[in-house]
Parts: structure tokens; C-alpha cells; sequence
């Protein structure tokens, strides 16, 4: 098993195990095939949320009145919200920026302040559920609303785990350089897939209610 | 040439030292073994024991063979509640099992069979033994992973098995709403959570395929020298990726509506159970393709090796798993002509249907026109396959009619869909996976399956899976319903030839069973290449070495090419004795 292991780090260009990756010289050869595999997996994962914006639409293009009457959607606090989310996604970005740079203070500075955002977001969702004037069993709006928000909610807090996982790590000097930090592109890659879903579902519960 | 696969893979310790070796390799005959280099052989052990194979283990072909025999394991489960189902239809009456047990055990069947034995045996047991094998990779791209989706299996069949001790659920595999909803709440829980995790493994599988075949080919392999098996398991997995999810999605909502109190499969509070067969089937048609496009990548392996022929239309086949993996994602209503479906999508559905079946038949016809002329071995991995080629068009022209919509409102929900999709699934997929095991057996254990016993194991199963299931059609067509314990008199001897069949089904089981569990033990020594293959798997020894190779393979010909220039003459001798 160890040999196995051993020998793997060699030949496969690590992507076997990340602890493996210490020895090798990265980037050799082809791309560290993490990147694809997350990608991939994302490209899967976007399309359980696809299966539930397409019932959200036939629920909606079968209903009478959308939302249903009683239900007001609320705006201010999902709007501040949105634009929390979709300024982390920049932020973030300039964290990956920075480690390009070989700069780890400044790339953990601008994680720590996307994580901090993501946890500002996930607590406006939470301040939102406790204060809306509808549950989840309430009609089939309420049911779509509390069920896609409450998934994507999920995703945030997995991406938000990603983040400290990578500043966790960071504190350990030489675990990420300029050359070394397929981690780190992960959690970006992560948290902008989670802020594209929000994009939609914001549009969708938001926006199109509107009218 | 050489000097770029040098750098661009830079294995340092393996290159280097054996620079000059590695160089002689490039000259010679695919199948020959790789030389030991003597210092790395001692390295590492190059075997592992039996008790690797109950742990954790990251090595692609622990985990094929880990999710071969637990596959294996749940197939006899699942073919055992279809023998008591068909004990149950030997009368007309209920008086062996109640109709409640009857409709777990009908559920259970299909669960069974369907996520817990095809899935995991052909895209995770063949999948994960033979590609990296196939493309000159020495595991695949995440190995950890690769482990993680396999450990899930065994919980969800447990999960399946413990829930009979809440009844079980009874809905049938497709678990259509209202009656999930109003039957056995516990059982049917308990039954989504089994198939998200087989879901996930699914996934998680499917990522690290295709990241494999697309990144991780030996650089001297040519994408047209890539074995036709990775190709359908590439189109396999992409279909995988995209489709599983959504019932994902449908399951979720499902759950809820059970266990929270929503409703969006409830019409009287604004739901719509319509919606749940779209998810379902969204994910569930594309899955009789992931049931049966990794066994067409083995019938690609098997078909040229036995008949010793080129692959007659490598691109044609090839590019046919991706046709089938595109238009198999736009056909799922289909299964929905009956739910009230307007004019316009039963028109579009059928002939996306028709079309579908069109990639099918160009591979039927290159199978056909590899076997013409060959120098065809009558051994029992060939005698799988040519019985596979007999039943899935019988079962792909009966699908065609199916998918024709004025002739399945007649037939749909009888007993002629049974037979449909038996035939696909038992004399299609089965017979895959059965052709798979005694090809790949000698490579996955190092010894030979006795063919003997190989070959009275087809006889029985071939003359089981026709007595068993051709009789359903004419019932089906007679109008008897499926999913029901109790039918009507007048059907009654029809339903005793299938029930004598299963029963001839269930004993051809045991010699298999036995003689792959003998043989393992006990069985001849089989040599590296037993049957003369040319795919890369070949070139290394039976058992594979822990890391495949020591040296990695040269690619100089492709796959397929038996008689062909730039081969070297060995590999065109006969057929070794000892097979046959
Ligand atoms: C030539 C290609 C095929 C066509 C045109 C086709 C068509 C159909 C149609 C139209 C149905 C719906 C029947 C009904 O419920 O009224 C059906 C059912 C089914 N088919 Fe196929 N099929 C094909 C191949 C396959 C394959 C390759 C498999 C599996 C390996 C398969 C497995 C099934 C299953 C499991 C069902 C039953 C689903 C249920 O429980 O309702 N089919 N097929
Ligand atoms: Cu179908």
C-alpha cells in the first residue's frame, strides 16, 4: 500500500493524494487534472439544480397567480444579500491574484473576508426564514422557495468549509506558492459555481415574481 | 519521439535508470511482457492479498473486483425475490406470498438488479478494472475517490434490505407519486436514500472516467487507438454525469413530500405528479443506457479477440456510443405516452425513439460484420456474446415497437413490457456481464475459468432466459398487467413456462457460481495473454502488478489490428491450444 502510494506520487503527477503533492514539481506535463474533475462534478451538480428550476417553472407557468396570494416575497434583505455574494465572488478572485503572486498574506487576507462574506450571507438567509410570513408547507411557492434556497444555503456553507479548509492549511508556511495552489483554485472555482446558482435562483424567486 | 514522452511524463527514477529499456521496449511486439527492472520489483510487493480486498483500498483493480463481487452478491438477492415472485405467479391466486410482500419484493427486484447489480458490476467492476489498463494508466485520476464511491454501495444495499423490516417499500422501482406517497412512508424513505447514495457513487465514478480517458492515455496511444470499450465508457459516464442528478432532485422532492409535510407531487394543494415522471425518467431512460453501453464496450473487446478479426467500423462504433449518449438524454417520454402527454410530445418522442435506435443498429452491424469470416472461438465468453447479439435485437426490435406511441397505449403496463425490457436488460446486459467475467476472469485473478462448466452455464441460462421471458410478450399482449400478484385464470400455462424458466435461471447460477469460486482458488494458470488480445491489459502479467506496469507500454499498433501491417508476425499465430 505504501509502495503503491509511492509510486504513484511519481507517475501520476499527484493528483493521487494531496499530501503527495509535496514532492512532485507541478504543473508538469498537463494540467492537475483536480481542477477538471471539480469542474466536471460542478457541471454535474449544476444540473440538480436544473432539475429544480424546471419544476419551479411548470409549478409557476400552472399556477393562476405566482406567488400565490399571501405570500409576499420579501426583497431588501435577499437584495443586500445578493450583492454580498456577488462581490465575494470578486474578492475571492483577488485572493487567487494575489497567490499567483506568490503573495500568501494577501491571498489569506482576501479568503478571510470572502469567508466573512459568505457567513454575513448565510446569516441574512437564516434572519429571512425567521422572519418571512410563510413556512415550507405553506402553499407550493413557500414549498420551492424554502426547498432552493435551503440547497443552495447548503452549497454556501460547503463552500464556506472549503475556504477555512484552505486557510487552514495556509498556516503552514510552503503548503501554497505561486507554483502550488490547486487548492485554493478549487475553493474559487467552488464558491463562483455557488454564486452563479444564487444568480438564478434570485432571478427565479425574486425577480420573475415581480411580474 | 521517445525523448518527448520522456519529458513530458518525467519519471525520473523509472526513465532514467531504465532509459535503455525502455527504449528496446518501443521495438517490440505489444505483447510482450514488460521487463522487471531489478531494483523497483523489489520495491513494492507486487500482488496484494486476499485481505486487501476488504478494506479501504485505492487500486483500481481492488476496487473493479470489489464491485464486481459485491454486485454479485446483490444479484443473488434480487434474482431471489424474482424466484419467489414467480412462485407466487405459478397460480393465479395469492397463496405464497402476500400481495403486500409481493410488491416489496417486486420493488426490491428491480432496485436490486437495476442499481445494486448492472450499474456497479459494468461501469464499476469493468469499468474501474479495465480502463486504466486499456489506456496505459497506472490507476485512475483520483484514486481516493475513485474508493469513496465504491465504500457507498454496501450501505445502500443494506439500507434496501434493512427497510423489510419496516415492510419495505412497494411502488415499484420508479416509485411513481401518489401511491409513494400514501404507502409505507418508512420503507419508501429508506428506499430514496439507498438509490442517492448508489447516485452519488454513480457520479463520483463518472467524474473520475472521464477525467481518465480524456487525460490520462499513454502518450503514444492515438485517440483512434483508444480500446472501443473506453469510448463507451466514456459515453457512459457523460451520461451519467448529466442525467443522474435530476432524479437526485426528483428524489429530494419526493422525500419531502413524505417526510415534511410539502406538497409538490400533491394536486389537491397545487402539486403535480407529472412532474416527478419527467425527473424520473429524465434520469431513468438514460440509465437503460448506462445499463447497456458499457456492454457494448465489452461486446467491442470480446467480438475481434474470439473471431480474431478486426473491429469491422472502429469510428462508426465509436461515435455511435456518443450518438446514443446524446439523443438517449431526448427520448424519456416514452415512458410516459399513458400520463396524459399532449399529441405534439408523443409525436416528438417517437421519433426521437426511432432515432435512438438507429446508433444501436450500426454497432449490431459491426458486430455482425466482425464475426463474418472470422476464425471464430466457440469459447463461453463468445458463446455470451453471440447469445447477447440474438436477444438484445429481439429486446431493441420490441423496444422500436414500444416507442411507436399508438402501440404502446395498447401494451403499455403489461406484461409485454416486462418482456422488453427483460430481454434488453437479462439477455442483453447479463449476458455482458456474464461474456465480461470469462474473458477478463484469467487477466482479474490469474487463473483460468473452467470452460466446460462455462459452457453449461450458457446452455442453461440461454434456454432459462427465452422459456421465462419470450412467453411475457403474449401475455402482455393478451392483457395481462404487470406489477400484480393475483391475475386471471385464463392466463395461467403461459405463466408456468416463465415460471419453469426461472427456475432453470436460477439453477444455471450455481455452476457459475462454483466454478468461478473454484477456479479462483484452484483453477489453471492462466498465461498473460490467454486469447490473444492486442489491447494493452494484455501486456501486463494476470494479475496485473499493484502499479500495472513496471515499464509503461508502447502503443504500436492499434486494438483491433489482427493481420494487419506493422504488427509483428507472433501475435498472428493461432489460438492457443490450452483455451478450447
Ligand atoms: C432499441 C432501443 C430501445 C427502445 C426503442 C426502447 C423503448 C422502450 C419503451 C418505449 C419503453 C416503455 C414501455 C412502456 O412502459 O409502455 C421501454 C421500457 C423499458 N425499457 Fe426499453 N427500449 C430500448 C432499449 C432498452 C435497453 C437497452 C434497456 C436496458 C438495458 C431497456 C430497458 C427498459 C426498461 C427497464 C423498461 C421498463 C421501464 C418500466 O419499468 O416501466 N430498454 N423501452
Ligand atoms: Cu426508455
Amino acid at each position: 500500500m505504501q509502495g503503491a502510494i509511492e509510486t504513484s506520487e511519481t507517475i501520476l503527477n499527484s493528483s493521487v493524494d494531496p499530501a503527495a503533492t509535496k514532492e512532485v514539481a507541478h504543473h508538469e506535463g498537463h494540467p492537475d487534472l483536480r481542477v477538471w474533475g471539480l469542474l466536471t462534478f460542478l457541471a454535474s451538480e449544476s444540473l440538480m439544480f436544473g432539475g429544480f428550476f424546471a419544476s419551479y417553472l411548470i409549478y409557476r407557468g400552472g399556477a393562476a397567480n405566482w406567488p400565490p396570494e399571501g405570500t409576499e416575497v420579501e426583497l431588501l434583505v435577499p437584495a443586500i444579500n445578493t450583492f454580498i455574494l456577488v462581490s465575494s465572488s470578486f474578492v475571492i478572485h483577488l485572493g487567487d491574484t494575489a497567490i499567483k503572486k506568490n503573495n500568501l498574506n494577501g491571498m489569506r487576507l482576501w479568503y478571510a473576508v470572502t469567508a466573512l462574506m459568505g457567513a454575513t450571507f448565510l446569516g441574512g438567509q437564516v434572519y429571512e426564514y425567521l422572519t418571512l410570513g410563510y413556512g415550507l408547507t405553506t402553499n407550493i411557492f413557500s414549498n420551492c422557495f424554502y426547498l432552493m434556497t435551503g440547497f443552495h444555503g447548503l452549497h454556501v456553507f460547503v463552500g464556506l468549509l472549503l475556504i477555512l479548509g484552505v486557510l487552514w492549511r495556509s498556516r503552514r508556511s510552503g503548503h501554497y506558492s505561486a507554483t502550488k495552489h490547486v487548492g485554493i483554485e478549487m475553493a474559487e472555482i467552488y464558491w463562483h459555481f455557488v454564486d452563479i446558482i444564487w444568480i438564478i435562483l434570485f432571478t427565479l424567486l425574486y425577480i420573475l415574481t415581480m411580474f | 519521439m521517445t525523448k518527448q514522452l520522456v519529458r513530458k511524463f518525467s519519471y525520473k527514477r523509472l526513465i532514467l535508470t531504465d532509459e535503455k529499456r525502455f527504449m528496446a521496449q518501443a521495438q517490440l511486439p505489444l505483447n510482450t511482457p514488460p521487463g522487471m527492472s531489478g531494483d523497483s520489483a523489489k520495491e513494492h510487493p507486487k500482488a496484494w492479498k486476499w485481505y486487501d480486498y476488504f478494506t479501504f483500498n485505492i487500486d483500481h483493480k481492488v476496487i473493479g473486483i470489489q464491485y464486481l463481487v459485491t454486485a454479485f452478491f446483490f444479484y443473488l438477492i434480487g434474482g431471489l425475490m424474482a424466484m419467489a415472485m414467480r412462485a407466487e405467479l405459478l397460480t393465479p391466486d395469492s397463496d405464497f406470498l402476500d400481495p403486500t410482500l409481493y410488491n416489496a419484493f417486486l420493488t426490491n427486484h428491480g432496485t436490486f438488479m437495476i442499481f445494486l447489480w448492472i450499474v456497479p458490476a459494468a461501469i464499476g467492476g469493468f469499468g474501474n478494472f479495465l480502463v486504466p489498463l486499456m489506456v496505459g494508466a497506472r490507476d485512475m485520476a483520483f484514486p481516493k475517490l475513485n474508493a469513496i464511491a465504491f465504500w457507498l454501495n454496501p450501505p445502500a444495499g443494506a439500507i434496501l434490505l434493512a427497510s423489510f423490516f419496516f415492510g419495505g417499500s412497494q411502488t415499484g422501482w420508479t416509485a411513481y407519486p401518489p401511491l409513494s406517497l400514501i404507502t409505507n412512508n418508512i420503507g419508501q424513505s429508506m428506499w430514496i436514500l439507498s438509490i442517492v447514495l448508489v447516485g452519488t457513487s454513480s457520479i463520483l465514478g463518472s467524474v473520475n472516467f472521464v477525467i481518465t480517458i480524456l487525460f490520462m492515455r499513454v502518450p503514444s496511444m492515438q485517440l483512434t487507438q483508444v480500446p472501443l470499450f473506453c469510448w463507451a465508457m466514456l459515453a457512459t459516464s457523460v451520461l451519467a454525469l448529466f442525467s443522474t442528478p435530476v432524479l437526485a432532485a426528483g428524489l429530494v422532492l419526493l422525500l419531502f413530500d413524505i417526510n415534511f409535510g410539502t406538497s409538490f407531487f400533491k394536486p389537491d394543494a397545487g402539486g403535480n405528479v407529472i412532474i416527478y415522471q419527467h425527473l424520473f425518467w429524465f434520469y431513468s431512460h438514460p440509465a437503460v443506457y448506462l445499463m447497456i453501453l458499457p456492454i457494448f464496450g465489452i461486446m467491442s473487446e470480446i467480438i475481434p479477440v474470439h473471431a480474431k478479426k478486426p473491429i469491422f467500423g472502429y469510428k462508426a462504433i465509436a461515435y455511435s456510443s456518443l450518438a446514443i449518449c446524446f439523443v438517449g438524454l431526448f427520448v424519456w417520454v416514452h415512458h410516459m405516452f399513458t400520463s396524459g402527454t399532449p399529441p405534439w410530445m408523443r409525436m416528438f418522442f417517437t421519433i426521437s425513439t426511432l432515432i435512438v435506435a438507429v446508433p444501436t443498429g450500426v454497432k449490431i452491424f459491426g458486430w455482425v460484420a466482425t464475426l463474418w469470416g472470422g476464425k471464430i472461438r466457440y469459447t463461453t465468453a463468445m458463446l455470451f456474446a453471440i447469445g447477447l447479439l440474438s436477444m438484445f435485437v429481439i429486446g431493441g426490435i420490441s423496444g422500436v415497437t414500444l416507442g411507436t406511441a399508438p402501440f404502446d397505449l395498447h401494451v403499455h403496463d403489461t406484461y409485454y413490457v416486462v418482456g422488453h425490457f427483460h430481454y434488453v436488460l437479462f439477455g442483453g446486459s447479463v449476458f455482458g456481464i456474464y461474456a465480461g467475467i470469462y474473458h477478463w476472469f484469467p487477466k482479474m485473478t490469474g487463473r483460468m475459468l473452467n470452460e466446460t462448466w462455462g459452457k453449461v452455464h450458457f446452455i442453461l441460462t440461454f434456454i432459462g432466459t427465452h422459456l421465462t421471458f419470450l412467453p411475457m410478450h403474449e401475455l402482455g399482449l393478451q392483457g395481462m398487467p404487470r406489477r400484480v400478484a393475483m391475475y386471471d385464470p385464463q392466463f395461467i400455462s403461459l405463466n408456468q413456462i416463465c415460471t419453469f424458466g426461472s427456475i432453470l435461471l436460477g439453477i444455471s447460477v450455481i455452476p457459475f457460481f462454483f466454478n468461478a469460486l473454484w477456479s479462483w482458488m484452484y483453477g489453471e494458470k492462466a498465461s498473460d495473454n490467454p486469447w490473444d488480445g492486442l489491447s494493452l491489459e494484455w501486456t501486463t502479467s494476470s494479475p496485473p502488478l499493484i502499479e500495472n506496469w513496471e515499464v509503461l507500454p508502447v502503443v504500436t499498433h492499434g486494438p483491433y489490428d489482427y493481420g494487419m501491417n506493422g504488427r509483428s508476425a507472433t501475435t498472428d499465430k493461432a489460438p492457443s491450444e490450452s483455451v478450447s
